[in-house]
């Protein structure tokens, strides 16, 4: 993060008054120092630590054991195919309102229905598909007496990656929506017209005008989903009890009863998380910084 | 030909929102056998567990949004006012909650302030009470922060301030009744979404073993059939309607300033 507005040196009757002016934000850094980052840094500094608080880099190097390398492993792939497909779907249907020449009067409620939805997770959500997709569910059901197909015989199970993915898209794909659909409003008309004047064909115009200039907003918002589903907790323990094991849910349980039998491998594991989502995050920031230049 | 596949695409992507919301309704009305009925719904608004977590619940998303409007409304008006240079790095601060999963800092808590440390606040339920609205303020302040510095950019806050000085008027008032007015509709807002989050959250309140009505409906999850259905009907119902009301709001303001 820069500052547009570099500070500017303060005279030195100004630093006389500064700190007057710095005690209106005291509050608010105090609280965020007690309720954020402290808390945040206690785990981070307890994953460097041995019990007797030496400095270590065991409790990283525990990590890389193959039942918690595997947690990661499929808690990045499941947050990978969710983000993948939320943005593969969310941007067809921002494409098709947007572009697609349907009547305007829908995207008032696409963009209403796509911020209940986006945040629709957790608890509830789980329902909503183990009521819909679970082995009594309603399309599992109407599958199986109306025309015989048996989704458990073909390999499907919602208490699964794919179920969970499936799930998680539930709040990806109205994510990618709400923030795609701006950035296909700020394709400018005349650049399709003027690619069009040149000899553009439609492929062309797409492959080589719209998609360039898209392309860090769909990356930036790939990343973002990916720490979305990433960090999801509620979601997949009221989904899958226990039966799955992803980040979330392991660590969840390490703090409810040191499962893992370590308490600062917990915290390395928690680090880990934060990791994953930093870089993440960091990639989404910096990525709408660059897809902003075309915006304005 | 374009129309045809927007509008098939559209129709998909409908169906995939639309079916599990038709399924969980459905189920939440089958619980006597062969008919539908509100049978799930009358057990489960009957049940003392689902007024208490859900009472309780509620109070602590009021308490949350308090807090919030207490905080964010007079930091975000001065850094406005006095301290403009520092803007990027608060908004920065104020994104950071959706950098830090929300499991990674409950966990922090349960480390920091336990028994043994210098503030036991998980000792006591009041304690761990003040921590779990401390912690669902940073998980709606993204959304809060936002809506407010969102509202000020709309109002001359060095204009206003300086009139209401002239005039006599202390920082207290000044806040109260010139600022908070102006920006009412983001704060209402933030309080609505802040609400929305806040009534359902599971991973904090579980962890830190509160009667909240997130984990009430994980157990009752686990153990029951219909009942959970129809909880989710009534989650669904509550976000959409704090997400209605958010709507009603801006619509308000857009109606009263269009005089002017």
């Amino acid at each position: 993060m820069t500052s547009p507005n570099p500070p500017t040196g303060p005279s030195p009757a100004r630093r006389m008054r500064l700190p007057l002016h710095w005690l209106g934000i005291l509050p608010f850094a105090v609280f965020v120092l007690l309720f954020l980052i402290m808390p945040t840094m206690k785990i981070v500094i307890g994953a460097f630590q041995r019990p007797d608080g030496s400095f270590t880099f065991s409790n990283i190097g525990n990590l890389f054991t193959p039942s918690i390398l595997a947690a990661y492993g499929i808690s990045i792939r499941i947050s990978m195919a969710s983000a993948f497909f939320g943005c593969l779907i969310g941007f067809g249907t921002a494409a098709a309102v947007v572009l697609g020449g349907l009547p305007r009067a829908i995207r008032g409620p696409l963009m209403t229905f796509s911020g209940v939805a986006s945040n629709f997770a957790g608890v509830p959500l789980a329902f909503a598909f183990l009521a819909t997709l679970g082995p009594v569910g309603f399309i599992t059901v109407f599958l199986q007496s109306e025309l015989g197909i048996n989704l458990r015989m073909l390999g499907f199970n919602l208490l699964s990656f794919w179920g969970l993915t499936l799930t998680y898209l539930f709040f990806q794909i109205p994510l990618m929506i709400l923030i795609i659909t701006p950035a296909l409003d700020g394709l400018k008309k005349e650049w399709r017209e003027a690619a069009s004047i040149l000899g553009a064909t439609n492929a062309q115009y797409w492959r080589m005008v719209a998609l360039p200039i898209l392309t860090p907003s769909i990356l930036g918002t790939f990343a973002l989903l990916f720490a979305n589903a990433f960090g999801a907790v509620a979601t997949a323990i009221a989904l899958t009890g226990s039966s799955l094991s992803i980040v979330p849910i392991l660590l969840f349980a390490q703090i409810r009863g040191d499962v893992l039998g370590d308490p600062h491998l917990g915290y390395a594991l928690a680090f880990g998380m934060i990791v994953v989502t930093g870089i993440a995050n960091t990639v989404y920031i910096w990525l709408r910084a660059r897809s902003e230049r075309w915006m304005r | 030909m374009k129309r045809f596949w927007a509008w098939g695409a559209l129709i998909i992507g409908l169906l995939y929102f639309i079916l599990p919301l038709i399924g969980m309704t459905n189920f939440s009305l089958k619980m006597r056998r062969g008919v539908y009925s509100f049978d799930a719904y009358a057990k489960v608004l009957g049940d003392t567990r689902f007024q208490e977590t859900f009472s309780y619940s509620v109070t602590l998303a009021l308490l949350t949004i308090l807090v919030g409007v207490f905080l964010v409304v007079p930091t975000a008006y001065w850094v406005r006012l006095k301290l403009p240079f520092l803007r990027p790095y608060i908004e920065f601060v104020t994104l950071l909650p959706l950098v830090i999963p929300a499991i990674v800092v409950v966990f922090g808590y349960i480390r920091l302030y336990n028994t043994s440390s210098w503030l036991p606040l998980t000792g006591t339920a009041l304690g761990t009470d003040v921590l779990l609205v401390a912690g669902y303020t940073m998980l709606a302040l993204p959304y809060m922060y936002r809506a407010v510095d969102t509202g000020l950019r709309t109002i001359d806050v060095t204009t206003l301030t300086e009139a209401a000085q002239s005039l006599g008027a202390g920082w207290f008032t000044i806040i109260t009744r010139i600022i908070l007015p102006n920006v009412l509709v983001a704060v209402l807002s933030g309080a609505f979404l802040t609400f929305a989050i806040v009534i359902g959250e599971f991973t904090m309140a579980a962890l830190l073993n509160r009667p909240a009505f997130g984990p009430y409906m994980q157990v009752l999850g686990a153990n029951r059939a219909y009942e959970p259905a129809a909880l989710a009907v009534i989650a669904f119902a509550i976000t959409w309607g704090c997400l209605g009301l958010i709507q009603l709001v801006s619509r308000f303001q857009k109606s009263a300033q269009r005089p002017v």
